[in-house]
């Protein structure tokens, strides 16, 4: 009896140490990205890097600004958004209310293919065929900009918007649709004016969703959108985004040197954005299922 | 009333539009990759180590690398996935404690892959000195694969009706006991079916692995846990951005390799959630 009770005790201790290994790990993750970044602003000065207009990291005196990766990162965000949130809604409305059932399964088969493809291999078609279209269909100079990332970026963030807000859709009660019916309402007038906004909540956290994974996204970003840390000045123009600074130069880099921590202080921004959008995100979803 | 129906039609129309948007271009992706991969793929290619600057042999050391990494991130995502889980469904009180740890497994979940990258090397390579090597790269991808996998077990367990555990309870069997064998072996099936799909994750990323374990050019097996590996999207990456001149074909063959693999992992998961709910008897 004694060595079960302290067998189960061992068990429990267990389980519950494994909870704290998880909230450990976030905890971590935070204070190693915020020790570093710290140990770059004891040489920088933090004002310099949050509103620096220029990232030179290798000139002399290096400049550690962070605002034309933080522009690059919210331009393709933006644009990927733009384009990805009509097209997958869209696609979730039809896939839960108007496609039938048949159909309704190869939809949703294909939407998981699409994430199940790793990022690098939509990188990889960037380069060897959107890039190069891209340039010759609107004479660019480049094929290599800002536009090819958020087209394959709007592309990545469809199956988080399109099964988020399929969810959402398909929660929404059914007496809802039944009573606009029941008042003569066509299937259309019932979805747009009266099921829509019920699963408003569901949708906005679907897109926010969306665009935590957009901006975190790195080697679509690395390697389609021209890696040039300075402000764009329009979408056609390369550019280079948080992610694809961190991921392009730490190899480069000397541990320990400014450098060194500045690419994780380009981090914790990355991060306090995501958590941010994450954290919303998450109270909208909530919101949700109330 | 006719103009009720016109709008609908035209409504519908431009959802399906939208959904032809999204679909067409996933079959092209697919096609485009396999038409021009395919006549890359050989035995060869899948068996022999490359040669000459990546430009000619096979990509065999990348693909024992994933699978290496993809074993050894099952290794330590699996049961700190598992225990978790059984903690927020079975054990977890309603306190603060447990809201953290629900916080924390949906922070986990949207940190980007590359921050997960960041901090496996400065925990792993650098703090535990296990230096760029297939521990610190699989621990890292564990890391990154656990939200999925406790999301998945935890689903599961709340998918074993509660009945089954109040008959265990009633005949005296404790409260470990009652998870150990009469909860967690018919949530055993989605367990699975989850941990092979963030897996299948798992080998895609490239992030995560590029300073904690992958190599540039390594044309020979690893010989402890380490050693660095290539591995295949990392080696998509070097060979279709970081070598001049690299004939397309290979290139277009590791694309091919790479999403075979990942798609397979993707079936074999289908495969058992079908099977699960075959035998399902409740």
């Amino acid at each position: 009896m004694l060595q079960k009770k302290i067998s189960e005790y061992i068990i429990e201790t267990l389980i519950k140490l494994s909870g704290l290994i998880v909230i450990g790990f976030v905890f971590l993750i935070f204070i190693f990205l915020l020790k570093d970044s710290l140990s770059l602003f004891g040489v920088y000065n933090i004002s310099s890097f949050l509103f620096g207009t220029h990232w030179e990291p290798v000139s002399e005196p290096p400049k550690f600004g962070v605002i034309p990766l933080l522009v690059g990162s919210v331009y393709v965000t933006l644009i990927a958004i733009l384009i990805c949130v009509p097209i997958g809604v869209g696609t979730a409305m039809f896939i839960a209310e108007v496609a039938p059932p048949s159909i309704k399964h190869v939809l949703k088969a294909s939407v998981e293919i699409l994430a199940s493809i790793p990022s690098v291999v939509l990188g990889f078609i960037g380069i060897t065929w959107l890039g190069p279209f891209l340039k010759t269909t609107f004479y660019l100079p480049t094929g290599m900009c800002g536009l090819t990332g958020s087209l394959l970026l709007s592309f990545m963030a469809l199956p988080t918007i399109i099964s988020i807000s399929e969810d959402a859709i398909v929660g929404v009660p059914k007496n809802y649709k039944e009573a606009a019916y029941g008042l003569g309402a066509t299937r259309w007038q019932a979805l747009w004016r009266i099921i829509l906004p019920a699963a408003s909540s569901g949708i906005i956290a679907a897109i926010m969703l969306g665009v935590g994974r957009v901006i975190g996204e790195t080697m679509v970003v690395l390697m389609v959108t021209g890696n040039s840390p300075v402000i764009p000045a329009s979408i056609l123009q390369p550019l280079r985004t948080l992610t694809a600074t961190v991921a392009g130069e730490m190899g480069e880099t000397v541990s320990g040197s400014d450098h060194y921590f500045a690419l994780f202080a380009v981090g914790l921004v990355l991060f306090i954005i995501t958590f941010l959008v994450n954290f919303s995100a998450e109270s909208f979803l909530r919101r949700a299922r109330k | 009333m006719s103009t009720a129906r016109g709008r609908e039609k035209v409504a519908f129309a431009v959802l399906g539009l939208a959904t032809l948007l999204t679909v067409l271009p996933i079959l092209l992706t697919i096609l485009y990759i396999v038409k021009n991969g395919w006549d890359g793929l050989s035995w060869e290619f899948i068996t022999q180590v490359p040669r000459s600057g990546m430009k000619q042999g096979g990509i065999f050391p990348a693909i024992v690398g994933t699978i290496l990494l993809i074993i050894g991130t099952m290794i330590f995502s699996l049961p700190l996935g598992i225990l978790s889980a059984i903690y927020l469904v079975e054990y977890a009180k309603d306190n603060t404690f447990t809201r953290l740890v629900k916080l924390s497994v949906v922070n986990l979940s949207g940190v980007p892959s590359i921050i997960y990258g960041l901090f496996g090397f400065t925990l792993f390579v650098i703090l535990l000195q296990f230096g760029t090597s297939i521990l610190a790269g699989s621990m890292t991808l564990a890391i990154m694969s656990l939200p999925v996998i406790i999301t998945a077990t935890k689903e599961a367990l709340e998918a074993v009706p509660a009945s089954f555990r109040e008959i265990s309870l009633s005949l005296g069997a404790t409260k470990w006991q009652t998870t150990r064998y009469c909860v967690l072996p018919y949530a055993i099936p989605g367990i699975l079916t989850g941990t092979v799909l963030s897996l299948s994750r798992a080998a895609g990323e490239t992030a995560p692995i590029l300073f904690t374990v992958a190599a540039f050019y390594l044309p020979r097996l690893p010989r402890s846990v380490f050693d660095q590996v290539m591995a295949l999207p990392y080696h998509l990456y070097v060979i279709s951005t970081q070598v001049p001149n690299m004939p397309t074909q290979i290139s277009f063959a590791t694309a091919l390799v790479l999403i075979i693999l990942v798609f397979l992992m993707n079936l074999m998961s289908i495969i058992l959630r079908a099977h699960y709910r075959k035998k399902k008897q409740w």
